[in-house]
Parts: structure tokens; C-alpha cells; sequence
């Protein structure tokens, strides 16, 4: 009981101090070695079990070097800066956010501990300063905003690397590389979802005005300084950066949903399309069956079907920053195979391998729930599957598949295919008549009926061929019924009659009041 | 429950300190006012670059994609990998006094830059000697985009962009580092080394493999002498007063 006193006393000294306690290495050790060495490594070098999985690896803790940061190029990230990284992770890399998952204390006890890693956080003379950065200038989505926005697009040159179209696919996107000399894409700007730093106007301009140190993309600061072009006009580039993006990251829905149409639109840039819903897929890399692939270029793809009283057309649109067979990106597949572990002791040498789409659906449409497995069925239940290469250009291929290695050509069946290539984009589109001559091997296209479909693709310029594709789940197509002339005009007539019959009650009670009033 | 406290805040104490004191040993002590300045006289080492072995041929750079820069050569430019002079000379080894220089003693870093052009794409010096501090100023001759993006591990590093002629950026190196590497990712051809150094005791081989270094006070050095592509080599040189000591290097070619 004596000691009561001095314990208070104690604690109460302690108790300001909270900063100290929310420093804590030695909790932030415990934390970090659970849940982040396995890819950020022990020792902080970014080289834990899980990095030979991964482009972008997981950062190098050692250098001190960060890519979102809210300080100038080359100074350290703030406190704040890393918190925000740790709390929300980075999109589009395999890093998650941990908000949910550790509690405010772990998440700065992990931030002090991160730190002690680089010799460059123990020099406390040396306290990083955030860029002010102020606020964007309005009418960010107006045409004028937008025109100034691509005018510096040009004249600064982020075109080089991002591309004209900003698909990430500009002469110098070949030859990028981090400091680790592991390759880096150039952002694609059209998914602002999966930015490193944030995909809002703020987050672009602020990796425009730090640059992402360790990454080719520098700081446009010093363009500022140097009267190149205004604060103002960097907003507006910002503004137009964003605007190549969908206002909100699409959303999976499972059913396409193909309208009946009087003509079958089979060029890819048919002004058909245009009035035409687009479903939005996830691909992810192809990780059950060896040779694993945990970096697939092509990160989803854009869906659109119509069909006519006999033919379906079906029209897939993806990002892709090569046509490809192309042999500039060959040293970026050599570096892309020296980052990744291979599954086979051997690797293989990078050639130049085309591009690659496949639509897979079941040999007929299941009446229960039970599909083929989606990874390209087995060898007692086949799937039957579109497939499209760059090599082959405007045609296609079915067949049946029977697993992932077996694929059994369907001759004479192939769908029809056009398609085209256009500043990092393939735009295909596969046409079929809804019968099939052979209804066993040849899915019969039906309206009205919920068709599993899934995707698959392979970017040959990023290594890919074989088992090393990005893959989908299955999903549904629907061909939509032809609505009958009643279901427009029996609520017609329902609301006719209903207007009628009150204005005959109507009619009628005011008959009898005149009535009785005369009387 | 308090001890547990004590330790830790004991434990990061120490931590401080000690990281501190590694820091004070990669930073280079700040230029001292009151050191002597680099004076002409003193010692000089001078000393021919040559390798043996045949030269690799050095890479051809397409510059097809950026016609500002092609249009100012009238043959195809090449890297610049391994520049040979005659008789087997070596250009662009980074000669400095590895270890001798007295402890403690500092140096004043001069306030005239050393210049860094962009011009045709290529960067011109390709290999620079910088002194801690010491302003480095790059700036772009080319009317296109590039970026400079220095890589480093004692420094800390930066990317900056220059999309036009004329534009100038000015850095410094805060600690010695043999080598910051400087690239540009638009051109990934383009590529330059500075060493960065505390005192001034450094030079760059020129065209004839000749360098020299000048106004080492007396005593026993080991220089090193650094090359892009053929590694290092070091030799220890002895001065005694004012006299200038001859120390030529040999590479393999690899």
C-alpha cells in the first residue's frame, strides 16, 4: 500500500510522455518480424521469403529511400508519411493496408522500428519538411482545365514513359528500372485505382511535385522554381492526368448482360458499340499450376456483348503496353525473369512472344450449378474455349481445352475475330452464330439463359506464354430475350382503364349530388 | 514494469548515440573555415591510365526516337563505356587518394561548381570528381525531356526532371561516395559517375590516360583509381616535400 504514492507519481511522470511510449522499437521488432519480414526480409532489406514473388518488390528499408513521400525528392518521408502508407497500403503493389489489422500502437511501434533500419533517420539535425502544397484550382474537369493539362502532358515529356495515350506504354517504358535495377512500369493512367500514392487530383499532384524517389519518375518541382511553367498549370496537368481515369474504380459485375440488336457489329471500333453496357473483370496472376506466374501485365479486362436472332458478338478491350511479338521489351522480360523465382530449375530464355486472349465457356450450359473447373476444365469435363493471338492477327481459334497444358483445335470452328491495336490497348472482337453444328463439343448459344464465361490473358512482351497468364473466375454472360410488344403495352392499358373507370365514379357521384340538389 | 520502461528508453538512448556516431563517420565533417585552402603547393602525384587487353566495342545508341539529339552527331554515337586513347590510354578513371590524408584534418569545398551538361544526350563530363558540398550544377543543353536521377547509398539520392533547354538545377552531395551513379530513364543509355570526396585530392584520366594530382602535403597514400567497366586498382605513393611522384595504373580489360 506504501508504494502506492510513488507507483502514481510515477506513471503520472511517465503519462505525458506518450510520444516516447508510442516509439517503442522494441514492441514496433515484435510486430514487424510477425507480420512484415516475410517479404520486407529481417534485416529491412526488402528481401524476405515472399520478394522473388513480386513486382514491384517490397521496399528496402536500409536506404531510407520511399517513393510516397510529401517532401521534396531525395529528403526522408515524414512520420506521417509512412503511417499513411502503413495504414493504407499501396495500390496496385502486394503491399495491404494494415489499418484494420494492427492497432494504432502497433502501427507506430512498427514505424519506429522501420526506421532504425537506415542510419539516415538516427540524424535528427535533419527533420524532413512537407511541400506545401496547397489547393487545386477549380473547373478541374472543364475543357479548358484539360486542354492546358495535355499541352504540359506534352511539353514536359510524360509521354516519354507514360505513353501519348498514357497506357504506360512510351518509347522509353522498355528500359525502365528501379534502383535495384528490377524493372518498373511506367504508371498506365487510365487506372488511377491502382496508383501507388493515391488516385485523386491532390495524390497526382503531389507525386508530380516529390517525384517517386527510387523510381524513374522524378520531381517536377524545380520546374516551378525555374518559371518552366506555373503551380497553376501543374494542377491542371494533375487535373488532366486524372481525368483519363473512370470517375469511380469499376466495379465486378458477375452477369454480362448481351442485348438483342437488328445488326452484329464485328469491327472493334463500330460506332454500335458505344450505346453498348461494359462490364469490368479482374485478372490475377496464374498461381496453381506450375510454372506459377505472380506478375501478369494484364490487369483485367472490359466486356461488351450484343447479339441478333442468330449471332452473338462478344468484344474484349484490355490495356496492353506492346503489340506484341516486340523485341525492344526482350532485356524487360530478361530483367522481369531475373526478379521473379522461376518454378523450374532452368529458365527460360525471353523471346519475343505474341499476345495472347482466350473466352472460355462450358461445352453446354449447366443446368445447375455446376460448372467446369474454371482453370481451363480437366480431362473428364472439357471446356470450350475462344482463343486469339496477336501472331494470328484477325482470327481465332476454338477448341477444347482439357486442363491448363491441353488444348485440342476444333477445326474449321474457329469464331470470327477482328481486332485492333491502338496506343496500348487491344480492342477484339469475336463473332458466332448462336447454333452449333456439333452441340457436344460446340457451345449452343441460348437467350435467356446465365452462360459461364471466364477470361485469360498473356502479355508476350512481359514473359508470358504457356502457364504464365493472368486469369479470371467464371462469370456469366446473358443474352438477353427479345421483350414482348405486351409487357410495353398491358401497363398502357391498365393505366387507361383505371383513368377511365375513376372518371365514370366521378362523373357518376357528381350526377347525383346535382340530382339531389334539384331536388 | 518500471525496469522493463528504463530499458527500453536506456535501449534507445544508446541507439541514438550510437547511430549518431556512425552518421558523424559517413557525413563528412562540414568544410572548416579555419583549414588550410587547397594550396598549390606540396606534392604531386601524376601518372599515365592504360589497360591491356583488346577494348569491348562500346554499345551504339538509337537515337531515333529523339531527332534534337541525333542531329548534332554526323556519325552514330556510341556509350561511353571504355574511351581509349592512343597507345592504349584509359579516359574517365576516377583517381583519388584512397587512404593518407591526415584524421581530423578538413578541407574547404569551393563555392565554383562543377558543371554537369546534358547535351546530345550524352552526359558530358561522363565521370566527374566532386568535393563534399561542393555545388553540382546540371544543367540541359538538349531541347527535350531528360531526368537526372542520382543513385547513392551514403547520399541521400534525388530525381529531378528537366524538360527543356536552359533549365538548371543545382545539388550537393552531403558525404564521400565513390560512386553516385547518375542516370537518365528516359534515355537509359545515358550515364555518369561522380565521385564525391572530403578533401581535394581526386582527378578524372583524360584523352591521353594522363592524370594529376596536386598539393599533398608529405606522406605515404593509397590512391585507387576507379573505372566504370574494368574495376579498381590501387597503388601506394610515397611524397617527401614538394616533389611530384609518378604512379601509372594498369587495368585488365574484361
Amino acid at each position: 500500500m506504501s508504494n502506492r504514492p510513488a507507483l502514481c507519481v510515477i506513471l503520472l511522470l511517465l503519462a505525458p510522455d506518450s510520444r516516447l511510449l508510442s516509439q517503442d522499437t522494441t514492441a514496433g521488432r515484435q510486430v514487424y518480424q510477425k507480420w512484415c519480414a516475410g517479404c520486407h526480409g529481417d534485416n529491412g532489406a526488402g528481401d524476405g521469403e515472399g520478394a522473388r514473388h513480386m513486382i514491384p518488390p517490397p521496399r528496402d528499408f536500409t536506404g531510407a529511400i520511399y517513393q510516397i513521400r510529401s517532401t521534396p525528392s531525395g529528403q526522408l518521408p515524414t512520420d506521417a508519411d509512412l503511417l499513411h502508407s502503413i495504414d493504407e497500403g499501396l495500390a496496385g503493389t502486394a503491399m495491404p493496408g494494415w489499418k484494420s489489422r494492427l492497432s494504432d500502437r502497433q502501427r507506430r511501434d512498427v514505424l519506429a522500428y522501420i526506421k532504425t533500419f537506415s542510419t539516415f533517420f538516427a540524424d535528427t539535425t535533419q527533420r524532413p519538411q512537407p511541400i506545401a502544397f496547397g489547393s487545386p484550382p477549380g473547373g478541374g474537369t472543364g475543357a479548358e482545365a484539360l486542354r492546358v493539362g495535355r499541352q504540359f502532358y506534352d511539353s514536359i515529356g510524360c509521354r516519354k514513359c507514360h505513353g501519348d495515350q498514357g497506357r504506360g506504354d512510351g518509347p522509353s517504358a522498355p528500359t525502365l528500372k528501379d534502383d535495384a535495377q528490377h524493372p518498373i512500369f511506367a504508371a498506365n493512367l487510365h487506372e488511377n485505382w491502382r496508383f501507388n500514392g493515391g488516385g485523386t487530383v491532390e495524390d497526382i499532384y503531389h507525386r508530380l511535385r516529390t517525384g517517386l524517389d527510387g523510381t524513374p519518375m522524378p520531381s517536377f518541382s524545380d520546374l516551378i522554381e525555374n518559371k518552366f511553367l506555373t503551380d497553376e498549370q501543374l494542377w491542371r496537368l494533375a487535373q488532366y492526368v486524372r481525368s483519363l481515369s473512370p470517375k469511380e474504380a469499376p466495379a465486378v459485375r458477375d452477369v454480362v448482360h448481351a442485348p438483342l440488336t437488328k445488326t452484329l457489329p464485328h469491327a472493334p471500333d463500330d460506332s454500335a458499340w458505344t450505346s453498348v453496357a461494359v462490364y469490368w473483370f479482374p485478372l490475377v496472376g496464374q498461381i496453381i499450376r506450375k510454372e506459377r506466374w505472380f506478375a501478369p501485365a494484364v490487369t483485367g479486362v472490359w466486356v461488351k456483348a450484343v447479339h441478333t436472332a442468330d449471332s452473338i458478338a462478344l468484344r474484349v478491350v484490355w490495356d496492353d503496353r506492346s503489340e506484341s511479338p516486340d523485341t525492344s521489351w526482350l532485356k524487360h522480360v530478361g530483367r522481369v525473369f531475373a526478379t521473379l523465382e522461376s518454378d523450374d530449375s532452368t529458365r527460360e530464355q525471353p523471346a519475343p512472344w505474341p499476345d495472347q486472349l482466350t473466352v472460355q465457356f462450358p461445352v453446354s450450359i449447366p443446368s445447375g450449378m455446376e460448372r467446369p473447373y474454371f482453370l481451363m476444365g480437366n480431362a473428364s469435363a472439357p471446356v470450350y474455349q475462344w482463343r486469339w493471338s496477336s501472331s494470328s492477327g484477325s482470327s481465332a481459334v476454338a477448341g477444347l481445352a482439357r486442363g491448363i497444358d491441353r488444348f485440342d483445335p476444333l477445326s474449321g470452328a474457329g469464331p470470327g475475330a477482328q481486332a485492333v491495336f491502338d496506343h496500348g490497348q487491344w480492342r477484339v472482337v469475336f463473332t458466332r452464330a448462336l447454333a452449333s453444328a456439333d452441340t457436344a463439343s460446340q457451345l449452343p448459344f441460348r437467350t435467356g439463359r446465365a452462360i459461364p464465361v471466364a477470361f485469360f490473358a498473356s502479355d508476350g512482351s512481359n514473359g508470358e506464354h504457356g502457364t504464365r497468364m493472368a486469369i479470371s473466375t467464371w462469370y456469366f454472360l446473358a443474352l438477353d430475350e427479345p421483350v414482348p410488344a405486351r409487357v410495353f403495352i398491358s401497363p398502357v392499358l391498365a393505366m387507361v382503364l383505371t383513368l377511365g373507370l375513376g372518371m365514370l365514379v366521378v362523373w357518376r357521384a357528381q350526377q347525383k349530388t346535382s340530382y339531389r340538389r334539384q331536388q | 514494469m518500471t525496469g522493463r520502461i528504463f530499458s527500453v528508453v536506456g535501449g534507445m538512448f544508446l541507439l541514438t548515440v550510437c547511430s549518431k556516431g556512425n552518421q558523424s563517420t559517413v557525413q563528412a565533417a562540414p568544410p572548416s573555415s579555419s583549414a588550410s585552402a587547397v594550396s598549390t603547393a606540396g606534392g604531386t602525384i601524376t601518372g599515365k591510365i592504360k589497360f591491356t587487353g583488346t577494348a569491348p566495342r562500346n554499345p551504339t545508341i538509337d537515337m531515333s526516337e529523339e531527332a534534337a539529339c541525333k542531329s548534332k552527331y554526323t556519325t552514330t554515337p556510341t556509350e561511353e563505356v571504355v574511351v581509349a586513347g592512343p597507345a592504349n590510354a584509359l579516359a574517365n578513371v576516377f583517381v583519388y587518394v584512397k587512404s593518407g590524408v591526415p584524421a581530423g584534418q578538413t578541407f574547404t569545398a569551393p563555392t565554383t561548381p562543377v558543371v554537369l551538361d546534358q547535351n546530345g544526350c550524352r552526359y558530358h563530363p561522363h565521370v566527374l570528381g566532386i568535393m563534399v558540398g561542393q555545388p553540382l550544377e546540371i544543367q540541359n543543353s538538349d531541347p527535350v525531356l531528360h531526368n537526372i536521377k542520382a543513385i547513392a547509398k551514403a547520399n541521400r539520392p534525388f530525381n529531378v526532371s528537366q524538360p527543356g533547354a536552359g533549365m538548371k538545377t543545382t545539388r550537393t552531395f552531403a558525404a564521400p561516395e565513390v560512386m553516385v551513379n547518375l542516370e537518365c530513364n528516359v534515355h537509359g543509355w545515358m550515364h555518369a559517375y561522380a565521385g564525391v570526396r572530403p578533401d581535394p585530392f581526386f582527378a578524372v584520366s583524360g584523352q591521353d590516360g594522363s592524370f594529376s594530382i596536386t598539393g599533398l602535403p608529405p606522406g605515404t597514400y593509397t590512391i585507387e583509381a576507379w573505372h566504370e567497366k574494368f574495376g579498381t586498382q590501387t597503388a601506394t605513393v610515397t611524397i617527401a616535400g614538394t616533389e611530384s611522384k609518378t604512379a601509372n595504373i594498369t587495368f585488365a580489360a574484361r
